[in-house]
């Protein structure tokens, strides 16, 4: 008892930090800054219990799981979810203001129990704690009308999309006996159709959750409707969760069933399904992203095309491609949450995030132009920037074992392409003149920890061993995101 | 030290004038100035300081620092006579640049932190003897590209800036993927260009070098401007402002072509072998390509733009020939030419653009331009004299060399080579005659123009000093290169080895 009760004390420590700010929000509800401040000062205590009392579990068969990677992503996602909540106390309406910090709490918990489980049922519901509030702040600017379209959709949509996925979950137990995912890897032999079915509707679940193509219709008008710091939560934070997760299914519980996705050599099994679904989303994300005039929904775009080069990474299925998934995604995380920070800014001194409100913003706020530039450059993968090694160590590692080459030619392709669209953007801001009437924003918090988001992706470029290291380091300790269950893929 | 002092300085120049304070935005050339003289001091430094003696090893200065292990890259900087010879290039064409671009009064600030990134860049990738070391330094030229031609550019500058951007990036995605695909091929675990070249630790099989060579080759010489894949430098240029069309001519062009010689052509020699008559064929094209489209330009900027991909056909030519003279007369026509083209971009764009107003040829032609602006007309009549390839000045013995060295390799691809040559004698006494000397009673008004300003004299006269000391002693830069063909390394390419 007490072993579990230590080993979810940052998870604890969260919950208590939410039902006091509720309480504060309450009793005080005009003092944002005490508000923030007590969601802040949780958050950093979470982070320390994680940081120092290190220490491994595994309880109840599976249902709690406490390793080093798992650490790791717990603390990448709280560290998340206090920028959004930083991002939240600077651009969110005033009404039911510590309602929002909580939510941004409660699914964070969410998210941090998800990367801590090997078991179907536990993901499940932590994946249900992630999205419900996130459903809530989507919709949460009572006054707009595309934030109430916004979470109507990502409501409706993400429910059909956990129908699939329990659905799914369901028959994957139904066919192995067992909702722990080691036991599940160690049964082996041909899968039949029903733990193919299985397969193939767990992976639409997440699928919708991580905005993939077909399942990628709600991403940008949430992203584009919904209250900017609760975008920034759902394209980083939620996304770093949802991808750590399923590579933890796919590759500790289906290693067995990953087929292959070489050019003309498919094989059934879950590889062939996401190949495709990666190359339809980096297509259709960095080509849709071409025309778009809104940054937040040119964002959502991105965010799609992201989503397939990561597939990709995961498609590969070994522990350098892993390591690289896992590296690329917190790398993701960081530079999208800057970007939307800058959204944010922009917001809040021009009243909108079309291309035009970006006009000379290297004239009026120099600072915030450079970060966009660092931003946006990264997401571009241009050196000496973060995502220009993340995308590098992606793609050599997918083709390590030599039969991907059709996805990896897909991706750079596109990659290029997509220097197109982000250099409109800075266009805007770097190249034409700035209008006369511009608003100071007053919201330095969100400024400073802007910036310090772009030093982060600018640090993590020129010297990535600060981050891959400790990830490929803590990826080693078997067997929780261990590869040795898949099959090598010979030609 | 010293040559990684090259682009150290250069990075912390750009960095020091983004903090400059509003008010001190005139400062902002000043250290330009002083960050491109210290780039140059280095690089002379080192090139002087170069043992030429037989004994002593070809690549020198080197240094190699693990950068990300898990991955065998490493921070390896080096420098052979090749490198040297262009890293010396690429030291007056930024302190000339700036001297050309000190009228910029408009966001200076801005205007020379992005100039001195793309010189730290392009420092960079000259002495990168790390594969992922010298792509990052590639692209780091790429992006700030873009903003110098968007915001401080001139004709049509928004489309050009996007075209030439589009390119780049289209040329550096294959090289991004030939660069994977070696890493995955090769099995050694490394990006050292010295261990992936070596064939007694790397074997690459022939098929994977018959498309591995192409792609990667054709990546680079996109930058190179190589026909068909030319188009976006003509446009480019004259879209840029006068210190960007310098370096794209003088320098980034020649990224492309040092690092298909330097990464494609001495990593896959039996790739290379398989596709040398077309990359010959289509470098004989771009020269007479490149030379009669010039001939047909009414926009002076728009001749020089095209005079550019004819001169760079020549180097993508040498390259081809394998022999010991086209390839040093490749290396030496990129440093020719980088000098003359920048030269002619300054007259056209600085010396008379930015006050005519106008690069219509027959316009220009009826502004008495030889009384209104004689320092102009007599930069401008050297220049097209060095651009011909008269004897003197070191376009003549880089195009005499490389033809030598063709007449070799290719015996029938000199007559079009040599018809190329004719042509662009043509177009450049064209437009030297209809802008400053046209037929006809000259006006007797002489404009008022601004008069030259010492900053430009200065700069012409640097860049005319190099083309004609080159000229005159062409061994002081020869030695060096042709040496560094015999390095292990390099020496692979030459199909007949000398003795």
């Amino acid at each position: 008892m007490t072993n579990i009760l230590f080993s979810l004390a940052p998870e604890s420590i969260l919950t208590i930090t939410a039902l006091l700010v509720l309480g504060l929000g309450v009793s005080v509800p005009n003092s944002r800054s005490l508000i923030t401040s007590a969601a802040l000062l949780g958050g950093l205590i979470a982070a320390a219990a994680i940081l120092l009392f290190p220490m491994d579990a595994n309880l109840l068969h599976g249902m709690v799981v406490i390793n080093p990677l798992a650490r790791i992503f717990k603390l990448v996602i709280l560290g998340l979810s206090l920028v959004s909540v930083v991002f939240a106390s600077e651009s969110f309406p005033k009404n039911h203001f510590a309602e929002s910090l909580a939510l941004i709490l409660f699914s964070t918990i969410g998210m941090m129990v998800l990367v801590g489980t090997e078991d179907l049922l536990m993901i499940f519901l932590a994946l249900e704690l992630t999205s419900i509030p996130l459903y809530i702040l989507a919709a949460f600017d009572k006054e707009s009308s595309g934030s109430a379209e916004a979470g109507l959709k990502y409501f409706l949509i993400g429910s059909v999309s956990s129908a699939f996925l329990l659905y799914g979950l369901s028959l994957i137990y139904g066919v192995t006996g067992s909702t722990n995912l080691l036991t599940i890897s160690q049964l082996s032999g041909s899968p039949d159709s029903l733990l193919i079915a299985g397969i193939v509707l767990t992976l639409a679940g997440f699928g919708f959750k991580i905005a993939a193509v077909p399942f990628q219709i709600w991403a940008p008008d949430v992203y584009a409707g919904a209250p900017t710091a609760a975008a920034a939560l759902i394209a980083s934070g939620s996304k770093v969760a949802g991808i750590f997760i399923l590579a933890r299914i796919l590759t500790t519980g289906l290693g067995h069933w990953a087929g292959a996705a070489g050019w003309g050599q498919f094989e059934p099994g879950w590889a062939p399904v996401l190949a495709l679904m990666a190359a339809a989303s980096i297509v259709l994300g960095n080509v849709t992203a071409l025309v778009q005039s809104n940054v937040k929904r040119l964002l959502a775009y991105s965010a799609i095309a992201h989503g397939g080069y990561l597939l990709l990474g995961l498609c590969s299925a070994n522990r350098e491609s892993l390591t690289a998934v896992l590296f690329y995604v917190v790398i993701y995380a960081l530079t999208t949450a800057g970007a939307f920070g800058v959204v944010a800014i922009v917001e809040k001194q021009r009243g909108g995030s079309r291309l035009e409100d970006f006009d000379g913003l290297s004239k009026s706020s120099p600072v915030l132009a450079l970060c966009l530039l660092v931003f946006f450059i990264s997401l571009a993968g241009i050196p000496p920037l973060a995502g220009f090694f993340g995308k590098f160590y992606l793609f050599t590692s997918a083709l390590a074992n030599g039969q991907h080459l059709w996805l990896v030619i897909v991706a750079i392709a596109m990659n290029a392409v997509s220097l197109y669209y982000y250099l409109i953007v800075l266009k805007h801001a770097f190249v034409l003149p700035a209008p006369d009437d511009i608003r100071p924003a007053n919201a330095p918090a969100s400024k400073i920890l802007v910036a310090a988001l772009a030093l982060a992706v600018l640090a993590l470029g020129l010297a990535p061993d600060l981050l891959l290291k400790p990830i490929s380091v803590a990826g080693k300790t078997p067997p929780h995101i261990a590869t040795s269950t898949v099959p090598p893929n010979d030609q | 030290m010293i040559l990684t002092a090259t682009f150290l300085s250069a990075f912390a120049g750009a960095a020091l004038i983004l903090l400059l304070p509003e008010r001190q935005a005139p400062l902002a050339r000043w250290i330009a100035l002083l960050t491109a003289l210290t780039g140059l001091g280095f690089a002379s430094a080192a090139f002087v300081g170069y043992d030429n003696t037989p004994a002593a090893p070809h690549f020198q200065y080197l240094t190699r620092i693990p950068w990300v292990p898990s991955l065998g890259i490493s921070f390896s900087t080096g420098a052979d006579g090749i490198s040297l010879v262009m890293l010396v290039l690429t030291g007056i064409i930024a302190v000339t640049g700036v001297l050309f671009s000190w009228n910029v009064s408009h966001r200076s600030r801005a205007f020379f932190a992005f100039y001195l990134t793309i010189i730290g860049g392009v420092y960079g990738v000259f002495q990168s003897f790390d594969l992922f070391l010298l792509f990052v330094f590639y692209e780091i030229v790429i992006v700030p590209k873009y903003f110098l031609i968007a915001a401080w550019g001139s004709t049509n500058r928004q489309y050009g800036a996007m075209k030439l951007t589009m390119y780049s990036v289209a040329g550096s995605a294959l090289v991004l993927l030939a660069l994977i695909a070696t890493y995955a091929a090769s099995g050694a675990h490394s990006f050292d260009l010295f261990t992936l070249a070596d064939p007694a630790k790397v074997h690459f099989a022939p098929a994977f070098q018959a498309w591995a060579f192409p792609v990667m080759f054709i990546g680079f010489a996109v930058l190179a401007g190589m026909w068909p894949l030319h188009t976006w430098a003509p446009t480019g240029h004259v879209a840029a402002p006068t210190a960007v069309s310098m370096l794209l001519a003088g320098v980034v062009m020649k990224l492309g072509s040092y690092s298909a010689l330097r990464v494609a052509m001495t990593l896959f020699p039996q790739g290379l072998e398989q596709w040398r008559m077309v990359i010959a064929v289509l470098a004989t094209a771009g020269i007479v390509f490149g030379a009669l489209v010039a001939l047909a330009q009414k926009d002076l900027k728009f001749t020089v733009g095209y005079s550019s991909i004819a001169h760079m056909g020549f180097v993508l030519l040498g390259l081809m020939t394998l022999n010991l003279a086209g390839l040093g007369g490749s290396v030496l026509q990129m440093f020719s030419h980088g000098i003359i083209g920048g030269l002619l971009f300054a007259v056209v764009g600085r010396m008379i653009y930015d006050r005519t107003h106008t690069r219509d040829i027959a316009e220009l032609g009826r502004m008495n331009l030889t009384k209104a602006l004689p320092f102009a007309a007599l930069t401008f009549t050297i220049a097209s004299v060095a651009s011909m390839g008269l004897p003197g000045f070191s376009g003549f013995i880089a195009e005499f060399t490389i033809l030598s060295g063709s007449w070799k390799a290719f015996p029938w691809l000199l007559i079009p080579a040599g018809v190329g040559v004719v042509i662009t004698v043509a177009f450049t006494l064209r437009a030297l005659q209809q802008v400053f000397f046209p037929s006809g009673e000259p006006s007797a008004d002489v404009h008022p123009f601004d008069p030259i300003t010492f900053p430009e004299k200065l700069g012409a006269l640097m860049l005319i000093a190099a083309t004609l000391f080159i000229g005159l002693f062409p061994s002081v830069l020869l030695d060096p290169i042709l040496r560094s063909f015999h390095s292990p390394l390099m020496q692979k390419l030459l199909v007949e080895v000398p003795k």
